[in-house]
């Protein structure tokens, strides 16, 4: 029984979609309250994970296909309290948008459940199966603004390109099972032999697959126009959650079974992670919609994302760890603030929408400049502690090369974090926006802003708790 | 001593800002705001005028140090000073209640976040200058990049933004290389602690990049000839105090990250690149005089004569002889007091005719004869004229050149010619000569704020004129162990 206990959580979270799904049938109108509930489980199902698993090193279920450890309980709960965020703060703008349905908290939960999952995948087969499952959800909820041409679009362009992705990932691991004869991350590990070339193009294949989630260039075509397309807070939800599924089966999967052929898969994480980091710094400087812009800083933080990844060493994997738990907490910030950008029940995202914003609105903006100049990874705020750490694992190994293309693609990236800056803060006042927030949108654009800003004053507690993290 | 001064130092006008946080300026209030900002700068005066008594002057060693753990195994707080940086300290908390007061109608709206930008900025400073630990050194040095910013860039004249975005991504792309060099010293002598580097030495075959990637941060902030391009279009956009803090503290912070870090941490990399710095030096000295020479606008001139002065003190940095160096600490001190003044004489009468150009102006001494006295005081002091700050500076520095290389000293002493031509030549055209302009008919002479500023600075520039001692005192044993120091580590290698 003690298998059970330690996958409580996801059996709770999927037990409560269902009864969810039962009672919105048979309830009529019972959006808010389902909402409400979603909260509650979100919040409960963290609590479980946290007593459940927390503290345990390394425990294998199911016949070796599912792993808990430290890794997998730290995403998750990570995972767990972003989505919670996510849901709290956008049902305000679901309700103006007159999408507020009972779906889309349960398609939140569902595709929390299939991350959860993939997390937790210490087998292709579990990992599969968790990615399709919140990847279905996540298409729908890009057209959950379905009366809307741009959100259609977004969700079929997703539909269409991650589909493309799913196989050949599919055909990555039927290579390598073809391979090994496994499909379990341990067995495969015992049976590598670095002289087959086709285990080589099954790592790639997968790592294809992988990249197009977390949108790393080459992979990223997909993610400016879902993000601008979807409704806000579906795109909030797109920057943050599914990258940190996406970058735990990163880790695992090239950690576990492919450490030997590093050689391998180094070069191309490292390609990965340069493409990124350029491109989302010089891409984004042409753009004028909000959203399209975070898009390719969204990029760009995947590039720093993947430099610790890239470094083969557990420092880069924590490293990693930090920077995205950084990167969760400034967007997080960002979005509050995009959804406060509404005037008379009409959402705003151009970035001249900021112009003058500092005169009408100063807490507002000012908590925007310090998650901007975070994000541009200015000290003594919270981003630069996440890319000090990354360049301190990428430099221990020595990769001179993406250290220096790393920090001047900061330098590009800072021109268009300090675009944003100049018209909030130097262009003329336009008209007021509504000041109605609900409780919660203020308190995430607080919360966020207080952590980034009080971070320096105790960088310590965050890699306490990573450093627990030990794979290799 | 277990009081933490040099922390309370570098905390008291964040608090100070934390307060004005809270207050709302408007029409009415702003004297109160503008109150508690100079009591905050007034009290970390005092600080630091207690902390320059305390100092004892007979050791090289790091005083006041405070060791905190901060990230755990990685990056510990740690603050010190020496008889280098206790000067810049003592400067940066001078010149701050200065500009504190100097903010008049000049910024109209937002005083308050104006106050609070400046109030961090002070904060940001003293920690550059007090840092111990490369690490904390970084965050203060960058960190002071985000009020700057925003002062040009709200404050700023017509052209701010693109000052201010010049300004910004500059000093930024310097830093970043500084950054790597940071972690890397961190992977080759396992920690980032400047007093530990100090005894460790930092391996030869390293030094050469890790002194270049620390240069290139330097370079952009001293500013040194061909980077120096963004300091003329910051000073001339950015309001008054901006310019004054910008001018008087900001390229000091290079000057000091030169002896601090390049001498102390690469001598033998330093002993490699002296030839490019003695070049890049002599041409900004000519070559920035000469610009100086041409320019229209008295803000740009001032600028480009500030790329000058710090050509002599990278000049005198780098002969890494006692004079030379000792020398540069008070050109800097000297450049902190006199160019801060000059930005103030351009503002004041900035704000009565609404124009920095010099063809606006001639033939005003009779109408404003306080204001004539003073700006010569200071435009003598900015040629170096014996019996100012100006003149020991850079006769040191110059003195100290012809021990190491004489054609540099000569040419050098060049540009102290053309340095006086530009200044005078600035005063005649615009105190003296024919009173053509007739609004200037108007011009009202220096009120009391006005007055008190500019005699608050006049009276060290001709104190330490007269009376260097002091200064070299306080500095002299630091020196002479650095070199003591350096030249052993030259031998040893």
């Amino acid at each position: 029984m003690t298998n059970l206990t330690l996958v409580f959580p996801e059996i709770f979270l999927s037990l409560s979609i269902m009864f969810l799904l039962i009672l919105g049938v048979f309830k009529k109108n019972s959006s808010k309250l389902i909402q409400n509930i979603s909260l509650i489980i979100l919040l409960i199902t963290s609590v479980i994970t946290l007593n459940e698993t927390l503290g345990i090193q390394e425990i294998l279920l199911f016949n070796s296909s599912v792993i808990i450890d430290y890794l997998s309980s730290f995403m998750k709960i990570v995972t767990l309290l972003a989505a919670f965020l996510v849901l709290v703060i956008s049902s305000n703008y679901l309700k103006i948008l007159k999408i507020f349905k009972i779906e889309y908290p349960i398609l939140i939960l569902s595709s929390v459940l299939g991350m959860m999952i993939m997390i937790s995948s210490n087998d292709l087969i579990v990992f599969y199966m968790g990615l399709e499952l919140q990847s279905l959800a996540l298409y729908v909820l890009a057209t959950f603004n379905r009366d809307q041409l741009k959100s259609s679009e977004a969700g079929l362009k997703y539909f269409v390109l991650s589909a493309l992705s799913s196989g050949l990932l599919l055909y990555g691991c039927s290579l390598i099972y073809g391979f090994t004869g496994s499909t379990n991350f341990n067995i495969i590990a015992n049976q590598l032999n670095s002289n087959e070339y086709a285990i080589t193009f099954g790592i790639v294949f997968i790592l294809v697959g992988l990249a197009f989630k977390i949108s790393a260039v080459p992979f990223h075509m997909w993610a400016p126009d879902v993000y601008e397309g979807s409704p806000t807070s579906v795109t909030l939800f797109f920057t943050m959650v599914p990258k940190i599924a996406a970058l735990t089966v990163f880790i695992r999967f090239l950690y576990v079974p492919f450490l030997n052929l590093i050689d391998q898969w180094q070069m191309i994480l490292i390609f990965l992670s340069i493409a990124s980091m350029l491109f989302g710094a010089i891409a984004a400087i042409g753009q004028t919609n909000l959203k399209r812009l975070i898009a390719y800083s969204s990029i760009g933080h995947v590039g720093y994302t993947l430099a610790g990844l890239a470094t083969g060493s557990n420092d880069g994997i924590q490293s990693s760890v930090i920077y995205i738990t950084i990167y969760i907490l400034m967007n997080l910030g960002l979005f509050s603030c995009l959804l406060m950008m509404k005037r008379n029940n009409k959402y705003f995202e151009d970035i001249e929408d900021l112009s003058g914003l500092s005169k009408n609105h100063p807490l507002i903006s000012l908590s925007l400049l310090v998650i901007l100049f975070s994000l541009a990874g200015i000290p003594p705020l919270a981003g630069f502690f996440a890319k000090f750490y990354i360049f301190k694992s990428v430099l221990e190994q020595s990769m001179y090369f993406l250290a220096i293309v790393g920090l001047l693609s900061t330098v590009v990236a800072a021109f268009y974090y300090l675009r944003i800056i100049k018209i909030m803060y130097f262009d003329k006042e336009k008209e007021k926006y509504d000041t109605d927030h609900g409780l919660w949108l203020k308190f995430s654009l607080m919360f966020s802003t207080l952590l980034i800003l009080i971070y320096f004053i105790f960088p310590s507690q965050l890699i306490e708790v990573v450093s627990r993290i030990n794979i290799i | 001593m277990n009081f933490p001064i040099l922390s309370s130092l570098i905390l008291l006008p964040t608090i100070g800002a934390f307060f004005l946080f809270f207050t709302r300026s408007n029409q009415k209030n702003n004297i109160t705001v503008k109150y508690v900002a100079l009591f905050t700068s007034l009290v970390n005066f005092f600080l630091a005028i207690y902390l320059w008594i305390l100092f004892d002057q007979s050791t090289s060693e790091f005083q006041f140090v405070e060791d905190r753990v901060w990230i755990k195994d990685l990056i510990n707080y740690k603050v010190g000073i020496d008889g280098i940086s206790i000067l810049f300290i003592v400067l940066t908390t001078f010149i701050t209640p200065l500009c504190i007061i100097s903010v008049n109608k000049s910024i109209k709206n937002r005083l308050s976040e104006f106050l609070i930008a400046i109030l961090i900025m002070e904060s940001f400073m003293i920690g550059v200058f007090c840092s111990l630990d490369l690490v904390v050194f970084y965050l203060f040095f960058e960190a002071g990049l985000i009020p700057m910013f925003l002062i040009i860039g709200i404050w700023g004249g017509s052209r701010r933004v693109y000052s201010a975005f010049k300004f910004f991504l500059f000093t930024l792309l310097g830093s970043v290389l500084m950054l790597i060099a940071i972690i890397s010293i961190y992977w080759i002598s396992g920690t980032t602690d400047v007093v530990q580097l100090y005894e460790l030495g930092i391996d030869a075959k390293y030094q050469n990049l890790l002194w270049l990637a620390f240069f290139s941060s330097f370079a952009v902030k001293t500013p040194m000839w061909p980077v120096h391009t963004w300091l003329p279009d910051a000073h001339v956009e950015a309001p008054t105090a901006g310019s004054v803090l910008l001018a008087a503290i900001l390229l000091k912070m290079a000057g000091y990250g030169f002896i601090r870090f390049s001498l102390g941490l690469f001598p033998i990399a330093s002993e490699i690149f002296t030839p490019l710095i003695y070049t890049l030096s002599v041409i900004a000295i000519i070559f920035t005089s000469l610009i100086a020479l041409m320019q229209e606008d008295m803000k740009k001139l001032i600028a480009y004569s500030s790329v000058a002065h710090m050509g002599f003190v990278t000049l005198g940095i780098f002969t890494i002889q006692q004079q030379g160096l000792e020398g540069s600490i008070l050109q800097m001190i000297s450049h902190g007091l006199v160019a801060a003044a000059l930005f103030l004489c351009v503002g004041v009468v900035y704000d009565r005719m609404h124009s920095r150009l010099i063809n606006t102006y001639g033939g005003i001494v009779s109408i404003v004869p306080k204001y004539s006295v003073l700006f010569m005081l200071f435009t003598l002091a900015a040629l170096g004229l014996p019996g100012t700050s100006g003149f020991v500076g850079e006769f040191l520095i110059l003195m100290g050149a012809f021990k190491d290389n004489f054609l540099v000293a000569v040419i050098a002493s060049l540009g102290v010619i053309i340095g006086a031509a530009y200044m005078l030549w600035l005063y005649k055209r615009v105190v003296f000569g024919k009173l053509v302009n007739s609004d200037l008919k108007q011009m009202v002479d220096l009120n009391k704020s006005e007055l008190f500023i500019l005699s608050c600075l006049a009276v060290p520039t001709l104190f330490f004129g007269f009376y260097p001692e002091p200064l070299i005192n306080t500095i002299e044993v630091s020196i002479s162990n650095l070199i003591k120091v350096y030249n052993f580590n030259i031998i040893g290698n």
